[in-house]
Parts: structure tokens; C-alpha cells; sequence
């Protein structure tokens, strides 16, 4: 059974709201007595379903995203965050130099970074992409990852602690795909960042993440960790106490 | 432009066509003109909020991740420098256009200098397929991504605009530059296209 010929345009003109009310009136009296056209339409319904379900259309790579940002920033663009270098230069005091070259160099880094984790954290409980994998269950996420990334984050479910792990995801951080752990606590959400920590880039300090949210840091043999939530901050740094005792073992 | 070697060079600005018109207007007397702060607002707040859109168009259109993302990149960079001549209209469907021309141009490009230098454009490393594909290649929206990029290209572009974008047949005429009878027609064919390949599909993954 199939659609009368000179009907078929017409159904897709129906299905999307480009026909005026005659005939949106005689068409939808024409589905009410003739079944290979209900069904045809049907068919239409449902495909246009599945193409419009959320993870059909491609969301822009963070890379790009950062770029174009980047580009139609107001200019001046960023104010840089490195407030001033003029006095070393006039300074004759060496030792201070490097002393302090060494905490400004890395603090625009983690600025920056910690920005980014807050921003990815945010957009993972927007935008319907928190987990790639969505299970409670340790051994499905951890081999997961295998593959996907060139190291191996340790994964454990913290249920009994009242962190629940909900499933992982590959974000994009620091200039590369890092794993991101999701853990609930309560209605909230903790996402996990884990990669491969650099040689010694530890922040002598944090700064303050944007308002609302809480960032922790830790590292663990080769990996580094970031927690980033909107739950009270003793809670998430119970969170890494309990993640890190659950994962020494 | 993150390193990547593309038959082109590092932006397409130079060669590409001149911009669509803007919102149907001529074409912009004022597109030289130097983007006041007025106008980099109104580009952040018009414009810059359809860079998923644009980034979804362009990766149907290419069916490449690296690609896509130049594509949207030096569409941006055309869409920032000519904005000034931006009179109104939608700016989604602007954009669009101007996307689409960006692949009409790298399609050309390429077809003129692909023997030169295929080998390194084979290699290029397909840097957009790491975080935000390897995750979502999975299950039913892999099969629906699939089947539509199976999609011979006026159907394909027709389909997206319409089920994705959710595009009036008037804006994707004006955007594919096609008659809305050949719109009609073409987003017909698509969906039988997809309705057959799809139907086929669910079938055999049934257990």
C-alpha cells in the first residue's frame, strides 16, 4: 500500500507546516479515508523522529569553538592575566626573578584551564551529553575508555558514599581528550577530569572558580584529577578523600 | 588553522566567492568597512550562537570532521570580515550560505589541485573525530547519522536543513539556491531514500 501519487508532496507540505489551512484542511480529510496515505505519513512521522532526537545533529568541536570565540571577542581581546612583568625587567634581583617566574607562568595556565573545567562542566549537564556510557557499573566504564584514550583512569562506584557513579564521557581539555568520570551527589552532578599530569605543573595556589562552582585537584601516580561540581566544596572534597581511598587500594 | 594541511591554503577568504547577499539586500556596499564595536556585538549576538548549527551543516555537507571544522572557521572569518554589510534578514540563514559556499569552493579547489597533492591531503589526521565523535558513534544514532550521509549530496543538504535545521522551503531555496519545487522534490526523495534505507536497518537489527 502506498500513497496516492498526487498526494505525496502535499503529505510532506502537511508534515512541514508549509501548506495553508485549505489544504492543510483537505489533506488531513484525505488521511481520514485513505490508508496508504495514513501509512505513508505515518512513516513520515516517525522518520522525522529519529532524525530529530537529540545526537543527530553535530555540536562544534571545543577547539573550534574556543576559536571562533577567540575571534569575535571584543577587541582588545582578553585582558592578559599576567598583571605585570615591567618591575622584573628593572630589578637586578635574579633569584627573585626566577622565584617568581615560576608561579607566573603557571598561574594564567590554570587560570585558564580551570575555566575550561568549569565551562565543560557546565555544558555536559546543558546540553544532554553528560555520559557516553551511561551505567553504574565499574567494569563497563573502565574498559570503556580503553581504546578511546591512551591511558588508564581508575573508576570506582562510590554509591555507598553517597556518590554514585552515573557513567563516563571523552571531553576535551588542555589541548586534549581527557576521561570524564560522572558521579551524582544527590541531584547534583560531580564531573571527574582525569589525564596524564605533565612534569611538575602543580599550581602553587588556586584561584577562584566562577561563582557557584567548587574545583578540586589531586594528582595520583601518573594522572591528574580535577572535581568539578556546584556541590558545597566539603562535600566534593569528601568526594576526592573517598575517591582516592577507593582507588590506593 | 591547528597545523593541518589542506589543499588550500590557510584560509579560503582569498579565493571564495564574493559573500550572498546580505538578508536578501544588494550586494554590501559596506562589506570593506571596518567592524565598529556596534557591529562585533551584534555579530556575537547574532551569528556566533549558530556555530553548532553551522558546525552540523558543514559536517553533513563534508562528511568530515577536520573538514567541517575549517569549513566553519573560514566561514566564520568571511561572515566577521563582510558583517558590516549584514542589513537584516535571518543571520542563520546568512551564515548558512556562506558555509555552503565555503564547501562549493573547497569542492572546486580541490577538484583543481587534489592531483598535486593527494597523498598529504589522505594523511591529514582527522583531528575533530577524537572527543566529541568516537563517543556518539554508537547504536541508533549511528545509524541514522549514517544513513543520512549515504545520501547522494542535493537530497542530503535538502534533508539536514529541513529535519535537523528545521528550515522554511523559501530559506533552503534561497540557501541551495534551488527552485522550492526542486526543494519539494528533493526533500521527497530524500526521505524515501531514508525511509528505505532506515526501514531496512531497524529490520535487520531486530532480534
Amino acid at each position: 500500500m502506498s500513497a496516492c501519487p498526487d498526494k505525496e508532496l502535499l503529505l510532506h507540505g502537511l508534515l512541514d507546516g508549509e501548506l495553508d489551512a485549505a489544504n492543510v484542511q483537505a489533506v488531513e480529510g484525505h488521511l481520514k479515508t485513505c490508508p496508504g496515505c495514513a501509512e505513508a505519513y505515518r512513516d513520515l512521522q516517525a522518520l522525522h523522529a529519529r532524525i530529530a532526537a537529540p545526537g543527530i545533529a553535530y555540536a562544534a568541536p571545543e577547539s573550534l569553538r574556543a576559536r571562533l570565540e577567540a575571534m569575535a571577542a571584543p577587541t582588545p581581546a582578553r585582558p592578559a592575566r599576567i598583571r605585570t612583568a615591567a618591575p622584573w625587567a628593572l630589578s637586578g634581583v635574579f633569584a627573585a626573578l626566577a622565584a617568581s617566574l615560576a608561579v607566573m607562568v603557571v598561574q594564567p595556565t590554570t587560570l585558564a584551564l580551570q575555566d575550561q573545567l568549569v565551562a565543560s562542566h557546565v555544558r555536559s549537564t546543558l546540553a544532554q551529553h553528560l555520559v557516553d556510557v551511561e551505567t553504574s557499573d565499574r567494569h563497563t566504564v573502565k574498559p570503556w575508555f580503553n581504546g578511546k584514550i591512551d591511558f588508564a583512569p581508575p573508576v570506582v562506584d562510590l554509591a555507598d558514599q553517597g556518590f554514585p557513579l552515573v557513567g563516563g564521557r571523552l571531553d576535551y581539555l588542555d589541548n586534549r581528550v581527557v576521561a570524564a568520570e560522572v558521579f551524582r551527589r544527590n541531584k547534583h552532578v560531580i564531573n571527574l577530569f582525569v589525564w596524564p599530569a605533565k612534569t611538575s605543573l602543580l599550581p602553587a595556589r588556586e584561584a577562584a572558580p566562577p561563582a557557584g562552582y567548587s574545583v578540586v585537584h589531586w594528582r595520583q601516580g601518573s594522572l591528574q584529577f580535577w572535581a568539578v561540581s556546584d556541590v558545597d566544596p566539603r562535600d566534593l572534597e569528601a568526594f576526592h578523600q573517598a575517591f582516592a581511598k577507593a582507588t590506593h587500594s | 588553522m591547528s597545523g593541518r594541511i589542506l589543499p588550500f591554503g590557510p584560509s579560503l577568504a582569498t579565493q571564495a566567492e564574493p559573500l550572498p547577499p546580505p538578508g536578501g539586500g544588494g550586494r554590501g556596499d559596506a562589506t570593506d568597512r571596518a567592524l565598529t564595536a556596534a557591529d562585533q556585538e551584534r555579530f556575537r549576538r547574532l551569528v556566533l550562537p549558530h556555530m553548532d548549527a553551522a558546525y552540523s551543516f558543514a559536517r553533513y555537507l563534508s562528511r568530515d570532521a577536520s573538514l567541517a571544522e575549517d569549513l566553519v572557521q573560514d566561514a566564520f572569518l568571511r561572515a566577521f570580515k563582510g558583517f558590516a554589510g549584514f542589513r537584516g534578514g535571518d543571520p542563520k540563514a546568512w551564515l548558512f550560505a556562506i558555509v555552503r559556499s565555503s564547501h562549493l569552493t573547497w569542492a572546486r579547489s580541490r577538484g583543481a589541485t587534489l592531483q598535486a597533492v593527494p597523498d598529504e591531503f589522505e594523511d591529514t589526521p582527522a583531528e575533530g573525530d577524537t572527543p566529541e565523535e568516537a563517543l556518539l558513534r554508537q547504536g541508533e544514532v549511528e545509524t541514522v547519522r549514517g544513513a543520512i550521509e549515504a545520501l547522494p549530496e542535493p537530497f542530503r543538504e535538502t534533508l539536514v536543513l529541513r529535519e535537523l535545521e528545521e528550515m522554511s522551503y523559501r530559506e533552503i531555496a534561497e540557501i541551495t539556491q534551488a527552485p522550492i519545487g526542486t526543494v519539494m522534490s528533493r526533500l521527497a526523495r530524500a526521505r524515501a531514500m531514508l525511509l528505505a534505507a532506515l526501514g531496512a536497518e531497524a529490520q535487520e537489527t531486530k532480534p
